[in-house]
């Protein structure tokens, strides 16, 4: 059930909620300043369409980041 | 200066939260354009009178998510506010600008500014958007719990306006009630301690609070707090001590915060189950598709262009005709003289040269802004991302750059779209490197001597496109040296805010466009201005009586420049008359040509047709009867303008956005350093080979 996967990994369209990211990377803070903080429900939106960066939904607001953050943030399924 | 009886009043919010159309709304023309002193965070102030004739000073303060600055256009938010800035007064009360579709997260930075205590009034901005995505917002609720006036608002329309003039000039202004969780006990001793210390050496000023050191702390950049440097070691001892006190303190700290507006959020704002799909998503899902949103992409850059290269041609023709019959009618005017020749062949002439870019200056700006406005913006970096992230930049540096193919200095303007400091340092110092319209003169002038009209117009183009080509290549191998070795400080994460799209405003748009041309032409008309003086003397005086033009310019001081460095460029393949047009190509690239037909005294005729000079340049021979223009100086000459930093008007800019002369000169010795190394390894393997 509590099967955590990445931010990176989780397919377009799909919700989230934010298990946990490393502290005290200057990146990571500013992510959870824009809202990231554990607990908090994402979804993935689309990617960019080279591949990168990442487009989500959180708390209202649209964010893009690359995979080299998103890889670092540690998420487990939302129900519904 | 300031009378005591009209308040200074910050305009402060997020990015895109509507900031600026709300400034722009209040004052109107009244107000002016500077830098904030040692950064290029760019500084507004005007005014405007309440409905009772009371006058209020407003200054548009920096957007920002957070006062933890991770940017000097952070830094300096937070540093009016604290009252840090010797050249800003600390605002005696702030309009706090939330954006109402992103209300969650435009509450961080509100409510970090909410507890350094300045009397408040908050513009409740985009009420219509929120309305639009069936979001109900408790206004009153609101206000009570943060303890100021809140007014929702539309500034595009003026919706709302009437309102919030009457707040912000209420002499009784509140101050906020609002104070989000307090400091765990571990985080607040040790940055009692350290602001202590801080205290003792005047890092900072303030008495009673514990924000200011805590927001010091939190900055890992704090150079540009004007923090002296036995300050930096105790900061850095400060972060350490609290990092010890309390591990991953910053997140907690941010966590804790959100988990209070978490609860305040649930009393003020009800969102619907199932939000409608925007107008914004609907068009994401084209203009952002995989296929078609990078053919869409194509289809306006190539549009875009289009119009800076072709339809600004009309208007530079206009500008280039009217400086003319300036140029005539002064020449009728006065009497034959040096300063006749001062006016007309040096300012005059000189100043055109560069005021004849304004038409694709302001074309450029003009889109840029559009793009701003609607959001385009955004999606751009978000396309291109990938790819600048091979040299490691960001997506927003892909325009600026791609702008300076017209000409530098536009692009390095349009370098302030970049927040990272150092992506935005190193667009600059690349920017020369793409192949801007000035050189294309010198290009065609070189080929043309290059390649008799029997090589195909194929041949020719297809090393047009190489040169082209080679400048892109050269920044982008820049761009990597700089990013890998040279610059300090890590890289910060590319976060990316995806903004809805929005109706541009016509008024803000005209004037960013406005703004930019006049910065554009206060350097035309003055550094501009003294270059093209000096080096119109530098190539008239001393003067020789001789009845030839091209001897009286070997006798000038350029001519003689030109002789003083023969010894430098003639390991190139250069001789002292291509280092007179070299030195006449600081004003401008395309001087070159102009130069090169005073030096062989050809009758300057038609700008289109070089048939006249480039026969002459084939003539040309060395004193040993070779011709000094072979295929490999040629060569040589061509890669040496690919690379070499030559243009006064981008020197002048760069130091004016760089905010030193520092990089300038580091910039100039890069390029035309390397310039010359290439140009010395083509020149000198060539020669060894036998061509
Ligand atoms: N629909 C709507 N659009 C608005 C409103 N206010 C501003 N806008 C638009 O929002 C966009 C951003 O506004 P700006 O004034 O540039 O925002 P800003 O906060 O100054 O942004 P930065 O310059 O990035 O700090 C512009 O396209 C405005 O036209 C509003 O109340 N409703």
């Amino acid at each position: 059930m509590h099967r955590s996967s990445t931010l990176a990994q989780l397919p377009i369209g799909s919700s989230a909620l934010i298990h946990s990211m490393p502290t005290g990377r200057a990146g990571l803070t500013r992510l959870r300043e824009l809202g990231l903080t554990p607990g908090v429900r994402v979804k993935v939106i689309r990617r960019a369409p080279l591949g990168e960066p990442l487009q989500i939904c959180v708390r209202g607001s649209q964010i893009a980041m690359r995979n080299h953050e998103a890889a670092h943030i540690l998420v487990t399924p939302a129900e519904a | 200066m300031s009378a005591p009886d009209s308040p200074l009043l910050a305009i402060v919010g997020n990015p895109n939260s509507g900031k600026t159309t709300l400034f722009n709304l209040l004052t109107g023309l009244r107000q002016k354009v500077a830098n904030y002193p040692g950064v290029t965070v760019e500084k507004k102030i005007g005014e405007c009178w309440s409905q009772h004739g009371k006058k209020l000073r407003l200054i548009d303060l920096p957007g920002a998510y957070s006062l933890n600055a991770r940017s000097p256009d952070e830094a300096v938010l937070r540093d009016v506010l604290l009252g840090r800035r010797a050249d800003t007064p600390r605002p005696d009360r702030v309009v706090l600008v939330l954006d109402a579709a992103n209300l969650e997260r435009n509450l961080y930075l509100a409510s970090q500014i909410l507890e350094l205590g300045l009397p408040t009034v908050i513009a409740l901005n985009m009420i219509d958007v929120a309305e639009a995505r069936q979001w109900r917002i408790d206004v009153s609720a609101l206000s009570t719990e943060l303890g100021v006036p809140v007014i929702p608002m539309q500034a595009t329309t003026g919706k709302g306006l009437l309102e919030l003039k009457a707040a912000m000039s209420r002499a009784d202004l509140p101050r906020p009630r609002w104070h989000s969780a307090p400091l765990p006990e571990d985080i607040r001793a040790s940055v009692q301690a350290t602001r202590a210390r801080l205290l003792a050496s005047g890092a900072i000023q303030e008495q009673a609070s514990l924000l200011e050191p805590l927001y010091l702390l939190s900055d890992h950049d704090p150079l540009h707090a004007g923090i002296r440097d036995e300050q930096l070691a105790q900061i850095a001892q400060g972060r350490d001590a609290l990092e010890k006190a309390h591990p991953g303190w910053e997140d907690q700290l941010v966590q804790d915060r959100y988990a209070a507006i978490e609860k305040l959020c649930a009393r003020v704002l009800i969102r619907p189950e199932c939000e409608p799909v925007t107008f914004s998503q609907k068009l994401d899902r084209w203009l952002l598709h995989p296929v078609l949103g990078g053919l869409f992409l194509l289809i306006f850059l190539v549009f875009l262009f289009y119009l800076i290269f072709k339809v600004a041609e009309g208007p530079m023709g206009w500008i280039e005709a009217a400086f003319a019959s300036l140029g005539t009618w002064v020449t009728g005017l006065m009497p034959p003289g040096d300063l006749r020749d001062l006016l007309v062949d040096g300012a005059i002439n000189g100043v055109s040269g560069v005021v004849v870019f304004l038409p694709q200056i302001l074309i450029l700006f003009f889109f840029i802004g559009l793009m701003e406005d609607t959001g385009y913006m955004a999606r751009l970096a978000f396309i291109m991302d990938r790819l600048m992230s091979l040299v490691g930049l960001n997506g927003k540096a892909f325009l600026p750059f791609l702008s300076s193919y017209a000409c530098a200095v536009p692009g390095v303007m349009a370098a302030r779209t970049i927040d990272s400091p150092k992506d935005r340092l190193i667009t600059i110092l690349i920017a020369p490197l793409a192949s801007c319209s000035a050189r294309l003169p010198v290009y065609l002038l070189l080929l043309s001597a290059l390649m008799p009209e029997s090589v195909s117009l194929w041949v020719k183009a297809g090393i047009m496109v190489a040169l082209y080509a080679l400048g892109t290549f050269g920044a982008f191998v820049f761009a990597w040296i700089l990013n890998k070795g040279i610059m300090r400080g890590a890289s910060a994460p590319m976060i990316l805010e995806m903004p809805a799209y929005r109706l541009p405003s016509l008024r803000s748009i005209l004037l960013l466009v406005w703004q930019r041309a006049r910065a554009f032409l206060v350097r035309a008309g003055t550094v501009i201005f003294g270059i093209s003086i000096l080096i119109w003397a530098a190539s008239t005086y001393p003067k020789s009586d001789s009845p030839d033009a091209s001897m009286r310019l070997e006798q000038s001081l350029a001519g003689r420049a030109g002789h003083l460095i023969e010894p430098i460029i003639a390991p190139l393949g250069f001789d002292w008359k291509i280092g007179i047009g070299l030195i006449g190509s600081f004003a401008a690239r395309e001087v070159f040509v102009n130069t090169m037909a005073v030096v062989y005294a050809v009758e300057a005729g038609d700008e289109e047709d070089m048939t006249p000079l480039r026969d002459r340049l084939r003539q040309e021979t060395r004193a040993d009867g070779r011709p000094v223009y072979r295929p490999l100086v040629c060569i040589s000459l061509l890669v040496f303008y690919v690379f070499a930093m030559q243009c006064v008007s981008t020197m002048a800019i760069v130091r004016r956005e760089t905010g030193s002369s520092r990089w300038m000169w580091f910039q100039l010795a890069c390029l035309s350093g390397t310039a010359y190394i290439l140009s010395l390894l083509i020149y000198q393997t060539g020669s060894a080979l036998g061509y």
